[in-house]
């Protein structure tokens, strides 16, 4: 009897997330993002595509290190050959390091616009056409609203976004997003004795994930796939400013 | 075919008048030096009626009006604002041309019944220019030479039925036929005061006396001999027209128009396999000035509703004042489309996608083509010319973006500069200074040193070293040319993920 009620729910959450947008998509079905214990944290434990993902960056380095992670799950998102609408405003990324996450420069289009308005009025159209992957943009703000519409969009078209916040402004108020992630540089490793820099490795911070739980995370970018690994827990991050956080997950 | 000539009797004192209302009534003159006398090339009508004419002596003027205003005539100065009238005319006939000194010729060959008729097509255009300030006549006939001749000497309608040319021309001077002023004074020597009195004459007669000029010009004229006009627009391959009959200002009324245009427009692309890459809407207002529209594609189409949706991004920008009264709509490029993709195979992916071509198209109408950019890599070392932007959709280069090295993720548009302890030369640095934070570096890599490319312009090299400081946050940084204590110069010019 218990089972047969535990199957019922299971089915119930599957409809109601279903009903909040999260489909399971084809990508992650297959053999997932590799991601890890990460994709754990989702929704029937696959990483949802077809929404929208907010990542924070409060400084230039954490910038870099997001859009590195970011290039990872490009990689994933266009494995079909589907290609990528980067929109920005004084946009630093240098395209050739893609190469290095198994992503094709070529295959990116950029927009470099001024306005913050431009920007999310371009974003919510590119999201509603399907023969694209994924749609960036980077901008300081968003509010709820506007996050919304976003949402919305892919939400018929299956088109996953992704906003890279770099510096936020105002105080983090509740976005329509389906996950806020937080990615931070942390110190490689290399052999001893040996000179050089290792791997990129990054702590990950789920900040909010919609019916799901968040956690911090370490990850790094080993031999074309991500790789989690042990933090040296002996030298702790003096500096883990999380920004304010305000309001409730929409 | 039918020909309208229009005749302007004082083109550039109508003009300076247009311009300068206060001259109107005033006897006032262009000159023009020739030699060393200085003579009038143009007089306004209370100039005429004081008999002052072009070609005469600024000083004989000058002697019947003391106070006549001159005024510096330029080279070219009527043919410039012939090609000017022209094009306006060009809302009357796609084939406009100017006939120098003082007209215009119009190929109104099934143009005319747009406006109900050759006598209302004639009377609206000159009513028109006369409206502007312009005193001008016009004739319609079968020949480009009956309706000058009418145009500049009739006394009567000036609408010459078909094939009425030589009953027209029986009672008009010679010099209605556009003859040297040598041949028209020796017409007039031998009492030949009109046509008619010589019309009949034998060919080879006329041939002996007045040579083979005069005839071709009699020929051309009664439409026995072919002439032909340069028109100062070529009509372009593929154009639309549409004549409204109201004048329009609403947008939904525009919107009409356009997809009307685009209708036929397509229609006859798609038949013959072509697409647009680039078209101009072009609306001629009542105003006189006209409204350009340009829109541009990325892959050739002839789809009606995607090409109307990149119009619709522009109608905002069509200003229609008292309203447009003719829409012109120009394909501008065409290019072989490729065969359309059946829903089959619609999926196709990448950037050959048909929507996200279409997507593309509408954002470059929205922000502007030259906010969207591609890159593609190029064969040079140095980090800020390894890529450029691609010309197209399509374009590919065998080329391969250069993996041996790792890049930064982000890069600074300008390098900035920073304060470095290095120990000895070609070692990285210990510690480095950025926007007054310092950073000790724990790990690094380097140097790899990429040399300038001295055939395109002058500098030092530079060692680059990747440096992960002791939070784990990794940089890219060079030394600008050799160690030296005193002199290096060290930058940062990159993030790594």
């Amino acid at each position: 009897m218990t089972g047969e009620k535990q199957e019922i729910l299971a089915r119930l959450r599957q409809q109601i997330s279903a009903a909040q947008g999260f489909k399971p998509s084809p990508i992650a079905t297959s053999d997932g993002f590799g991601l890890g214990e990460i994709e754990a944290c989702f929704p029937n434990d696959v990483f949802p595509t077809g929404t929208i993902h907010e990542f924070l960056a409060e400084h230039p380095e954490d910038a870099a290190a997001s859009e590195g992670f970011i290039a990872g799950l490009l990689a994933k998102l266009m494995r079909n050959g589907n290609s990528c609408l980067w929109i920005s405003h004084n946009r630093k990324l240098f395209p050739p390091s893609l190469e290095t996450y198994g992503v094709d420069p070529q295959q990116i289009i950029f927009l470099d616009l001024y306005y913050t308005k431009e920007i999310l009025s371009v974003m919510e159209e590119a999201l509603k056409c399907e023969g694209l992957a994924c749609v960036l943009a980077e901008l300081p703000d968003i509010d709820f609203a506007q996050s919304r519409r976003l949402q919305l969009a892919t939400e018929k078209s299956h088109v996953t976004g992704i906003l890279l916040r770099k510096e936020p402004k105002r105080s983090l108020s509740a976005t329509a997003c389906s996950a806020r992630w937080q990615i931070k540089p942390q110190p490689t490793e290399i052999l001893e004795g040996i000179p050089g820099v290792g791997n990129p490795r990054w702590e990950v911070n789920l900040l909010k994930v919609k019916n799901g739980e968040g956690g911090k995370f370490y990850i790094e970018w080993a031999e074309d796939k991500f790789a989690p690994f042990e933090s040296q827990e002996t030298n702790p991050q003096p500096q883990t400013t999380t920004l304010p956080e305000r309001g409730l997950i929409a | 075919m039918r020909y309208l000539s229009i005749y302007f009797t004082n083109l550039l004192c109508d003009y300076l008048a247009i311009k300068k209302p206060e001259l109107k009534d005033k006897v006032y003159v262009f000159t023009m030096s020739q030699g060393n006398r200085i003579m009038v090339t143009a007089s306004s009508k209370e100039a005429e009626k004081q008999g002052i004419f072009a070609n005469s002596v600024l000083a004989d003027a000058k002697a019947l009006v003391p106070d006549i205003l001159a005024f510096d005539d330029k080279i070219d100065f009527n043919k410039k604002l012939l090609i000017r009238i022209g094009k306006w005319a060009i809302r009357y006939s796609p084939i406009v041309a100017i006939d120098l000194p003082d007209g215009i010729i119009l190929d109104s060959s099934g143009c005319s019944h747009l406006l109900g008729g050759e006598e209302k097509y004639l009377e609206s255009i000159l009513n028109k220019l006369k409206e502007s300030g312009y005193n001008c006549r016009g004739a319609i006939s079968d020949t480009i030479g009956t309706s000058w001749a009418v145009a500049r000497l009739g006394r009567k309608s000036p609408i010459i039925g078909q094939g009425q040319q030589y009953n027209a021309l029986l009672n008009l001077p010679p010099m209605a036929l556009r003859l040297e002023q040598h041949i028209i004074q020796r017409l007039h020597k031998l009492g030949f005061d009109k046509i008619g009195k010589f019309i009949q004459l034998p060919a080879s007669m006329l041939r002996r006396r007045f040579g083979q000029e005069f005839l071709l010009r009699l020929s051309q004229a009664l439409g026995t001999e072919e002439e032909t006009i340069i028109p100062i627009i070529v009509k372009p391959p593929y154009e639309e027209r549409l004549f409204c009959l109201e004048p329009i200002r609403t947008k939904p009324a525009i919107e009409i128009a356009i997809e009307k245009l685009l209708q036929a427009l397509c229609e006859r692309l798609a038949k013959e396999g072509l697409g647009i890459r680039s078209a101009e809407l072009k609306g001629y207002r009542l105003d006189g000035r006209v409204t350009e529209t340009k829109i541009g594609t990325n892959q050739p189409t002839h789809l009606v509703p995607h090409l109307a949706k990149l119009f619709e991004l522009k109608i905002d920008q069509i200003e229609p004042d008292l309203g447009i009264e003719l829409f012109i709509l120009t394909a501008t490029k065409t290019e072989p489309v490729h065969v359309a993709q059946e829903k089959l195979w619609s999926g196709k992916p990448g950037l050959a996608d048909q929507s996200l071509a279409q997507l593309l198209d509408r954002l470059a109408g929205k922000v502007g083509p030259q906010a969207i950019r591609r890159y593609i890599p190029q064969a040079h070392y140095w980090p800020e010319r390894s890529l450029r932007p691609a010309v197209s959709l399509e374009e590919k280069t065998e080329i391969k973006w250069q993996k041996s090295n790792p890049r930064p993720m982000e890069m600074l548009h300008k390098p900035a500069s920073i304060q470095v302890t290095a120990p000895i030369p070609d070692y990285p640095p210990m510690n480095f200074r950025y926007r007054d934070e310092l950073h000790l570096v724990r790990k690094a890599d380097g140097p790899e040193r990429i040399e300038r490319e001295w055939w395109m312009e002058p500098g030092e090299h530079r060692d680059y070293y990747i440096l992960e400081d002791d939070k784990g946050r990794r940089y890219w940084v060079f030394r600008s040319g050799h160690y030296d204590e005193e002199h290096s110069a060290w930058f940062l010019h990159g993030f790594f993920a």
